[in-house]
């Protein structure tokens, strides 16, 4: 009787979640797969094969996106630790008590602001009637007006922006957790400031920096607003590539394959990041 | 003595970093907000001196956001879909921790890892996956059944959907974070002074988790406000803010009326994060 109770509360608890994973997880991936592997051979007349694949690999401009979209996400996702790990240090370590709490919420608030309106920010500040064009012309520093718009650093600055605090708040709460005693103990066997680093606050940091750089990297390779508000129609984004092929054009399967080459790309890259460091999947994002 | 001015010396470059951190990440929010006031017909310097008419006025060419039908109809989509995705998400979420605090079965940890999995997909991909299951089961019913299932086509409910299949996981880990620092004895102690199951999960369980609730919902409510990804491929004719906002910045010359929604959307989600994030700091009062 009691172990019945509890067999139809697990499955009943158990419903939501599978009707959530299966129908708007599972299947739909599934679907587009599927979807995939269809060649039109005439209107409304479909054959199974690889052409959207073969497609792909025959045509340099998608490949090159894709590398181009992945290896400038891989640029962002380390710049984004190298810039907030030190933010992150100060919040969870060096900071007082008050100030702490403070602080992140300062982190915070920016990331509950659309892309969009950021993006928008970065436009009003960086094009060519900008507010920093105008100001350096103001002070005399440059005579002509600057786009600083459309170029590749632009994208990047905005995009490590965009991400940037969704490195932070993982690495915050796992720097947290860390004893300060470990810290002073490898002062007192003699280590300097870089080696305690190296050694101690690194290691301990790894599930929190390993769930941020997986998160940032993920974003980053799927972010569409940024790279083209910021770099301008030309920014050769994959995103963009998909955008492309399911709204303009029209044709969906070949979209499809392009939406399944993302996710087994950056799947991959995420793969061979947690294999490099020795994290898994559930201790770290699942942590956060 | 030396080491100390030295470490002085570090402790002020590393003020000064946090410093510039900070102004960089208000620089485009303060452009973006502060052109809202601005009276000049373009989100430009100079400054022409201050106004409110890119919120209030009525006519055009300065059609301020409170009279501008497109922009307040947007608002009012957006506010839609962020409620019934908030609703749905916290509820899937409480079900969800409980069955993974609370529930034992096999492959339990695979389950985990694929409540986490929606987090990490991009938004684009989850919005094209959507698009074409609810496009296939419509084309499908369609041809068998000659009916046409409206719902199933790009527009509202396809944009909740698609919001909802990776808010939920945030709501989750939320509500999950709580549920795990809530101790059973309370429960025992409250069946054994006679309560029934129900009792228990309404006047002392739920009552524990609420904080975490509202804090989920909030955030589930500004993340599918300002969702772009995900839901440019699945909205219809009922465009919710973000597109409405972007199809007017793609065009060139766009007022600062858009600043002026920008200035409303900051103030309006800073103030609901605020509120989330006290919601979760107070869990002495319960």
């Amino acid at each position: 009787m009691q172990s019945d109770i509890k067999r139809l509360s697990l499955i009943l608890l158990f419903a939501p979640f599978a009707l959530w994973i299966a129908l708007l997880i599972i299947l739909p991936h599934m679907g587009m797969v599927v979807l995939s592997l269809r060649e039109k051979v005439a209107p409304r007349v479909y054959e199974f094969g690889f052409g959207n694949y073969i497609d792909f690999i025959n045509e340099p401009i998608y490949w090159n996106t894709l590398l181009r979209t992945g290896s400038m996400s891989i640029l962002v996702t380390f710049l984004a630790l190298l810039i907030g790990f030190p933010i992150a240090y100060y919040i969870a370590k060096i900071a007082g008590k008050r100030s702490r709490g403070a602080l992140f919420l300062l982190c915070l608030i920016p990331l509950w602001v659309s892309d969009l309106i950021r993006a928008f920010g970065w436009i009003l500040l960086l094009r060519e009637t900008g507010v920093i064009s105008t100001f350096l012309i103001r002070i005399g520093l440059i005579d002509q007006p600057i786009e600083f718009l459309y170029n590749d650093i632009t994208v990047v600055i905005g995009l490590v922006y965009t991400v940037i605090l969704f490195m932070i708040v993982p690495l915050v709460s796992t720097l947290d957790g860390m004893d300060n005693a470990m810290i002073e103990a490898g002062y007192n066997l003699g280590g300097n400031g870089f080696t305690v680093l190296r050694r101690i606050i690194v290691p301990y940091a790894m599930p929190g920096i390993v769930s941020g750089c997986i998160v940032v990297f993920m974003m980053t390779a799927g972010s569409y607003l940024t790279p083209i508000l910021l770099g301008g129609k030309n920014s050769s984004w994959f995103t963009e590539q998909i955008y492309d092929q399911f709204i303009t054009r029209f044709n969906w399967e070949s979209g499809a394959a392009f939406g399944f080459l993302l996710l087994a790309f950056t799947s991959v890259v995420v793969w061979i990041g947690l294999r490099l460091t020795g994290q898994t999947l559930a201790n770290t994002v699942a942590k956060s | 003595m030396a080491s100390s001015t030295k470490n002085q010396a570090f402790l002020f470059g590393y003020r000064a970093y946090m410093a510039a951190f900070f102004i960089f990440l208000a620089a485009p929010l303060v452009a973006a907000g502060s052109f809202a006031f601005n009276d000049s017909l373009f989100p430009a310097l100079p400054w022409q001196g201050f106004t409110l008419d890119w919120f209030f006025n009525d006519s055009e060419p300065k059609l301020g956001m409170f009279h501008d039908r497109r922009l307040l109809r947007g608002l009012y989509y957006s506010g839609i879909i962020g409620v019934m995705v908030s609703l749905l998400a916290v509820f899937v979420g409480t079900t969800n921790a409980f069955l993974f605090v609370r529930g034992n079965f096999p492959a339990k940890n695979f389950f985990y890892i694929l409540m986490i999995l929606p987090l990490v997909i991009p938004g684009v991909i989850l919005g094209i996956s959507i698009l074409v299951m609810a496009s296939n089961i419509a084309n499908g019913v369609e041809d068998r059944f000659n009916l046409e299932l409206e719902f199933l086509r790009p527009g509202i409910l396809l944009v909740v959907f698609g919001q909802f299949s990776f808010v939920t996981t945030i709501t989750s880990l939320v509500i999950t974070a709580r549920l795990k620092k809530f101790d059973t004895s309370l429960e025992e102690a409250a069946l054994n002074l006679g309560a029934s199951r129900a009792q228990v999960l309404r006047t002392v369980t739920l009552p524990f988790l609420r904080p975490a609730m509202i804090a989920a919902g909030i955030v589930a409510f500004l993340v599918s406000f300002e969702n772009f990804n995900t839901t440019l491929f699945l909205v219809g004719s009922e465009s919710p803010l973000t597109i409405t906002m972007y199809d007017r910045m793609a065009k060139v010359g766009s007022t600062p009326v858009l600043n002026a929604v920008s200035f409303f959307l900051i103030v309006g989600s800073g103030l609901l994060a605020l509120i989330s994030v006290v919601i979760q700091r107070d869990p002495k009062s319960e």
